[in-house]
């Protein structure tokens, strides 16, 4: 981990009052050392997505000058964006993480699951995901959703309790106290731990790029050819074809959040670094993933009940 | 949305009754600051009408689980975030039923504000003296009484300054230092993000404009004496390191109080020494000062023996070792609390093995006075002595949140079963924990 002297966060810190980001920082920072300090055998899970990608970076910092207790886990849908991938592998390799994964296309291969009508594979990640806990027997996994992100997100906690079936259920939560978290959890349940849950996506940005910290390409405007489906613009690629009707166009996009090729959309955009972006999300009028993800589209209820058995 | 970086942080609270309008408030607040983008006002105009309701229901915003838009309630606390040009909120939006208590106390322990909503048409219920309770024992800053639905009583302004009496004479007894009381209607708006022409008998803030004003409270905690429980020891030995870094060995936490200097003398507890801070870090960047609400890395003079869980304070800090506890609880699991009972307690990082000594009595929210009883169940608060295998270092809650707060812990279940405030009965503390202090064998409040 290098830190830059011109790190933009951390340069106020002799000013009594903390900025919104440090006081974020910091309260991140505090749940890695006192979750990693109180499990046995955690993991982070990262896809190489902007929201991992700064939890990463605060794992880092939090234990600087040594490297990141725990290996970092992906699990790969098999649909993922080539560029993605190897900023995933380049980013460990930098960090001197250990790099789990998990693929969903092992379980297709070999019949333990089976591809979706839709050919979506989000919702195929949870079983592999689980495995994977299981297998390594992992007792604290770190996650990077933000409560800003979707409404059955809000009511998660920062300490997460999941039961064997790696199940959440929302009606029966641990009240979190002050900044006294409770890990403590019986043989074979886990917790997931969220420490990016007081960041909204314009943080996410404003520390990017206060931090300067690299992400895939796909973030940054680049010339795709995409098609228009149900109001999205997806990639044309081995996973998305054009259908009767939709026409190919070449056109200057960025992504706004990174997952399966086939269901997230891109956004027509100019934007080329993260204070572009930073720009452009401050003025959105839609939310990133009611822009971008059509699984969150299924249904209302669509996340909740993906979190209940297990998801991310 | 346009939010100044630089700008403050005000963590609030919401608490109320069911059928307050508590959601629908938060609601109202998100809608008229502009912090709800298309297609979250889009998807709420289309289950609105899909309910046959003639506009968009605003409590669809924040009922995010299945079961609480069944059944038209809010089940957990839900956290949201906003922002206005003058400042960026974390808004914890906690349930109004008796059962969900706990997740009252759990959106008051961080708060800098808690609005409760009294519904003007009911007035005062025993879900507002419980929550007045909860402010005052927890300390919130600012107190708020939103008492909505203003617009449906037809002697709105004799209604307003009857309650707005009444409330200011509760505050009092429970010890409450700062209330504000401002009538509102969340459904309509009147005086949630502007001043209402419908109540111009009202010659206060509007909900908004006091939220945009009121001091943020962790510059109040940097002026307490410094204090640091260590959370982890950072020695890096691997091959893997700058060479430079071999001999590093730093203490890891976030400063719980006060500031800290490089050159600035220390004591250690348990150890028991002093010592000088020879550096601070944070990620590898020196830095001379750290104040409160960083997490930093403290480099010391001596080699003295410092594990997770020990304490680096200012020498005045006034944290003694303890092995008896005493301490007003709230009681968050449905497993009554018993004397005698096993508990994990977690103070700052440190976890200890603890007995719960004796019950000493339950606060009566009634007649606000305490009552003795055998045991305690779920959302009862009253104060209990727990005794410890090893010291902690506390002080009381009132001097100082960071060391005067506990949790206990199931050790079989691993809930938390109770959010403890610690009391020092030599300090003379105002309202309900003060009041709450055994004398001669009674307690008066």
């Amino acid at each position: 981990m290098t830190t830059t002297a011109t790190s933009t966060v951390t340069s106020a810190s002799n000013s009594s009052a903390l900025t919104q980001l440090q006081r974020l920082e910091a309260e991140s920072m505090h749940i890695f050392r006192e979750t990693a300090s109180e499990g046995e055998r955690p993991v982070l899970l990262f896809s190489g997505g902007k929201d991992s990608v700064v939890m990463l970076h605060l794992a880092a910092k939090a234990f600087w000058p040594c490297p990141i207790p725990f290996p970092v886990l992906h699990v790969d849908t098999g649909h993922n964006f080539p560029e993605v991938l190897d900023f995933r592998n380049r980013t460990a390799e930098r960090l001197k993480v250990r790099l789990e994964v998990a693929s969903v296309q092992d379980y297709i291969d070999d019949g333990r699951l089976s591809e979706r009508p839709d050919g979506t594979r989000n919702p195929l990640q949870t079983v592999p995901l689980l495995d994977a806990i299981t297998d390594g027997r992992h007792d604290v996994v770190y996650g990077g959703a933000r409560r800003d992100e979707e409404k059955a997100r809000a009511k998660e906690r920062i300490i997460s309790l999941r039961d064997e079936f790696g199940q959440w259920n929302p009606r029966d939560q641990r009240p979190e106290l002050w900044s006294l978290y409770n890990t403590r959890h019986r043989p074979g349940e886990h917790v997931r731990v969220f420490p990016l849950s007081n960041w909204t996506e314009l943080d996410i940005w404003r520390y990017i790029a206060a931090e300067n910290i690299e992400l895939p390409p796909l973030y940054y405007a680049h010339e795709r050819d995409v098609i228009l489906r149900d109001g999205m613009l997806l990639a044309v690629g081995e996973y998305v074809t054009p259908r009767d009707g939709e026409d190919i166009e070449r056109r200057t996009v960025r992504y706004r959040t990174v997952g399966d090729m086939s269901c997230t959309g891109a956004v027509e955009s100019p934007a080329a670094n993260a204070e572009d972006v930073l720009a452009e999300v401050a003025t959105s009028t839609l939310t990133e993933r009611g822009a971008t993800r059509a699984d969150d589209r299924m249904s209302e209820a669509a996340m909740e009940d993906r979190k209940r058995e297990g998801y991310f | 949305m346009s939010v100044d970086t630089r700008g403050s942080l005000l963590r609030i609270a919401t608490a109320g009754s069911v059928d307050d309008g508590k959601s629908t408030l938060v609601g109202r607040l998100l809608h008229d600051t502009k912090n709800i983008l298309v297609d979250q006002l889009e998807a709420i105009e289309r289950v609105s009408q899909a309910r046959g309701l003639d506009s968009a229901d605003l409590a669809l915003l924040t009922d995010g689980l299945r079961a609480e838009r069944e059944q038209g309630i809010t089940i957990d606390v839900a956290y949201r975030y906003f922002a206005t040009p003058a400042r960026n909120f974390i808004l914890a939006d906690c349930p109004g039923h008796v059962q969900y208590t706990r997740n009252t106390v759990t959106g008051a322990s961080t708060a800098d504000a808690l609005i409760i909503l009294v519904d003007v048409e009911h007035g005062i219920v025993e879900q507002t003296r419980r929550h007045l309770a909860v402010a005052a024992l927890l300390g919130v800053p600012h107190l708020i009484v939103a008492l909505n639905k203003i617009d449906l009583v037809p002697d709105a302004e004799q209604r307003f300054a009857q309650l707005n009496s009444d409330l200011h004479e509760l505050a009092d007894q429970f010890g409450v230092l700062a209330l504000q009381t401002i009538p509102i209607s969340a459904l309509r708006g009147d005086n949630v993000a502007e001043k209402s022409p419908n109540t111009p008998w009202y010659e206060g803030p509007s909900l908004l404009e006091w939220l945009e004003t009121l001091p943020d409270s962790a510059e109040l905690t940097q002026s307490e004496r410094f204090a640091f429980p260590v959370q982890t020891v950072l020695r890096p030995q691997s091959a893997a390191v700058d060479p430079e870094l071999v001999d590093y060995r730093g203490y890891a936490g976030q400063i719980a109080a006060g500031t800290v200097r490089v050159g600035g003398t220390v004591t250690v507890q348990p150890a028991g020494r002093q010592t000088t801070v020879e550096g601070i870090d944070l990620a590898g960047q020196p830095l001379e000062v750290a104040v409160a609400g960083q997490s930093v890395t403290l480099r010391l003079s001596d080699q003295i023996d410092i594990t997770r869980g020990d304490l680096i304070s200012g020498v005045d800090t006034g944290a003694e070792p303890s092995q008896s506890v005493e301490a007003v609880v709230c009681w968050l699991d449905e497993k009554p609390l018993h004397e005698g009972q096993r508990v994990l307690l977690k103070h700052t990082t440190r976890v200890v093995r603890g007995i719960v000594g004796s019950i000493d009595g339950r606060l009566n929210l009634d007649s606000l006075s305490a009552e003795s009883v055998d045991s305690f169940g779920l959302n009862d608060i009253g104060r209990i002595t727990v005794r410890v295998a090893e010291p902690i270092f506390g002080t009381g809650y009132t001097q100082s949140h960071a060391l005067g707060s506990f949790l206990l812990i199931d050790p079989q279940t691993g809930r938390t079963q109770a959010a403890g405030m610690i009391q020092d009965d030599s300090v003379e503390t105002p309202g309900v924990l003060g009041s709450l202090k055994a004398e001669h064998g009674d307690w008066r409040i």
